[in-house]
């Protein structure tokens, strides 16, 4: 079980007085499957970064089983089963998709990191001796990033906006790929997303606008919540 | 040959026996063995220092060693190495220098390299530079090379200094003809107090010759790393420059890329950068396990492979 407890977050060296993050409250438990969406700038990535250790709270507590993690690097965090994948992952000279998913499995059988790669509809043969750098796709990096956190043997994974960017077809995968994940049940899901198929998979969808978690509940009825709920679009209907 | 010797010729050339092939290995200022085959001849230079390797036109397949090792303090060694490459022969060429040195004085090698490829001719060159030793003695190396390319011949030139070395001034200088390909990949890694010099001079004659100039490298603690690739087009062709460095601690990295044209359908590109290795790079690799000092050495890694 995941808790973080009145989360806060202003980044460092930032004059701004807004916090990114405002007391965040929240409790995950093991092995269910979360939605986080609202807004762009509403602090989606952000809460995934401080869930990682990318991004250290300015005050509050994260607590998984219990033990206090708040002060655990990125690192120690990764090795506790922790997994993250990016929203605009990084590029690298010089190192092989082979490479990075041999990383990501911690060295061990690399041949196994190939059929992520098949799953996210890359053919291995064609990839794994491709470098990480910017002569791959935008989509083809993005589904390499999927698959990196995919073969790695995380306990909770955090996936952010996995469909940006990427085309029709490889999207159908990627929802069968998290059907499967959800009805596995082996593993703590959180999926940044503001597709409507992805929602039907969740046990609970987490709403974060301007910096605070707005509501978690079950699917059912959410969206016609959330369109309701917000005022502006109530006003422009009434313009109209 | 002791084990020292063996362990440097593994260093430099991946050397774990006596090569197949034709090969020459030179230990501290000295031919110590040698070897022709039927297509390939090495001689003694009769006017200086050095061996000349000519190549029968049309071989294809073969190899040729000539690793240099230096095991004494207090020596410069000094060495003219010519290659005829005959017309549409292809050959694998791997040339290195190890210095181990025990001592307080200085060991130096500046080895000069000319290449000449005949029409249709390619070859592979792959140097290595080394350096270790207990002693404070510093450990130079100063190669030169000097390739003319004639029509459609192509070369591969890849050289490699990673770590040892104290200084080092490498001068490339190139003639591309015809329809000829020219690729140099240089990598190098400095330390310490180290200083490095790369000057390249590249000129396209013949028409549509191309070259392609790939420079990585990585400056750490306080070395100095300074590049000039310079790449001059006389004709229609085709040029690119890519200087890539990572800059780490105090160490001082300078490009200086040069490209001239003096004819309408050259086409040149430089292209030069130099950064510290990008945090994002190394939150990612953290996230999947790896420790700060991991992701940064995994990073180094792939930048050099
Ligand atoms: N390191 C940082 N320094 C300064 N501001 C930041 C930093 N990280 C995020 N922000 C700001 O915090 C807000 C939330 O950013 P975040 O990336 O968490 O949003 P998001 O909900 O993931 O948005 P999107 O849907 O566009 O991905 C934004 O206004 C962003 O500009
Ligand atoms: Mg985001």
């Amino acid at each position: 079980m995941l808790e973080l407890k009145s989360i806060s977050y202003l980044p460092e060296g930032e004059k701004k007085a807004e916090p990114i993050l405002r007391d965040i409250n929240l409790l995950l438990e093991d092995n269910h499957f979360y939605v986080i969406t609202g807004p762009n700038g509403g602090g989606k990535s952000s809460l995934a970064k401080i869930i990682m250790g990318i991004y250290r709270p300015t005050s509050g507590k994260i607590l998984l089983d219990g033990n206090d993690i708040t002060d655990l690097s990125i690192t120690e965090r990764a090795r506790l089963g922790i997994g993250y994948a990016f929203q605009q992952p990084p590029r690298f000279k010089g190192i092989t998709v082979e490479k990075l998913l041999s990383l990501s499995r911690g060295n061990k059988c690399v041949g196994a990191g190939c059929n992520y790669l098949f799953e996210v509809g890359l053919c291995p043969k064609d990839y794994e001796q491709r470098e990480v750098n910017a002569s791959l796709s935008g989509g083809e990096l993005k589904r390499i990033e999927i698959a990196s956190l995919l073969s790695r043997d995380c306990r909770i994974a955090v996936f952010d906006e996995p469909e940006a960017g990427i085309d029709l077809w490889s999207f159908n995968r990627l929802t069968d790929i998290f059907e499967k994940i959800q009805q596995r049940k082996d593993v703590t899901t959180i999926i940044i997303s503001h597709q409507e198929r992805i929602f039907k998979l969740a046990d609970e969808i987490i709403l974060v606008a301007e910096g605070r978690i707005q509501g978690k509940e079950a699917q059912e009825g959410f969206l016609e919540k959330v369109i309701n709920k917000c005022d502006c679009r109530k006003e422009c209907q009434e313009r109209v | 040959m002791n084990s020292l010797d063996k362990d440097l010729l593994i260093k430099i050339a991946d050397l774990h026996e006596v090569p197949q092939g034709a090969y020459n290995i030179r230990k501290n200022g000295e031919g110590v063995e040698r070897h022709s085959t039927a297509n390939i001849e090495i001689k003694p230079k009769a006017d200086k220092p050095g061996i000349d390797i000519i190549v029968k036109p049309g071989t294809r397949g073969e190899s040729v060693h000539i690793p240099v090792i230096i095991t004494a303090e207090g020596l410069e060694d000094l060495v003219y190495n010519t290659f005829y490459i005959g017309d549409h022969a292809d050959v694998l060429i791997v040339a290195g220098c190890g210095i181990h040195n025990p001592g307080k004085t200085k060991a130096q090698h500046n080895g000069v390299h000319k290449f000449l490829l005949g029409k249709g001719a390619h070859i592979r060159y792959v140097e290595k530079h080394y350096g270790e030793g207990e002693g404070t003695g510093e450990r130079i190396l100063n190669p030169q090379t000097f390739l003319e390319l004639d029509e459609e011949a192509s070369a591969e030139l890849e050289m490699v200094q990673i770590r040892g070395v104290d200084s080092t001034k490498r001068e490339t200088k190139a003639t591309v003809g015809r329809e000829a390909h020219l690729l140099i990949t240089e990598k190098m890694l400095t330390h310490g107090q180290q200083l490095a010099e790369s000057e390249m001079t590249v000129e396209l004659t013949g028409e549509n010759a191309a070259v392609q100039i790939i420079s990585r490298s990585v400056a750490q603690e306080k070395s100095k790393q300074t590049f000039y690739p310079r790449v001059t087009g006389f004709t229609k062709c085709r040029g690119h420059v890519q200087c890539d460095a990572i800059i780490m601690d105090q160490a001082t990295v300078r490009a200086i890329p040069e490209i001239t044209a003096h004819h309408a359908d050259a086409q040149l590109i430089h292209e030069a950068a130099i950064g510290r290795i990008a945090g994002e790079q190394l939150i990612k690799l953290m996230t999947l396990g790896l420790s700060e000092k991991e992701a940064e050495e995994t990073i180094l890694q792939g930048f050099m492979k």
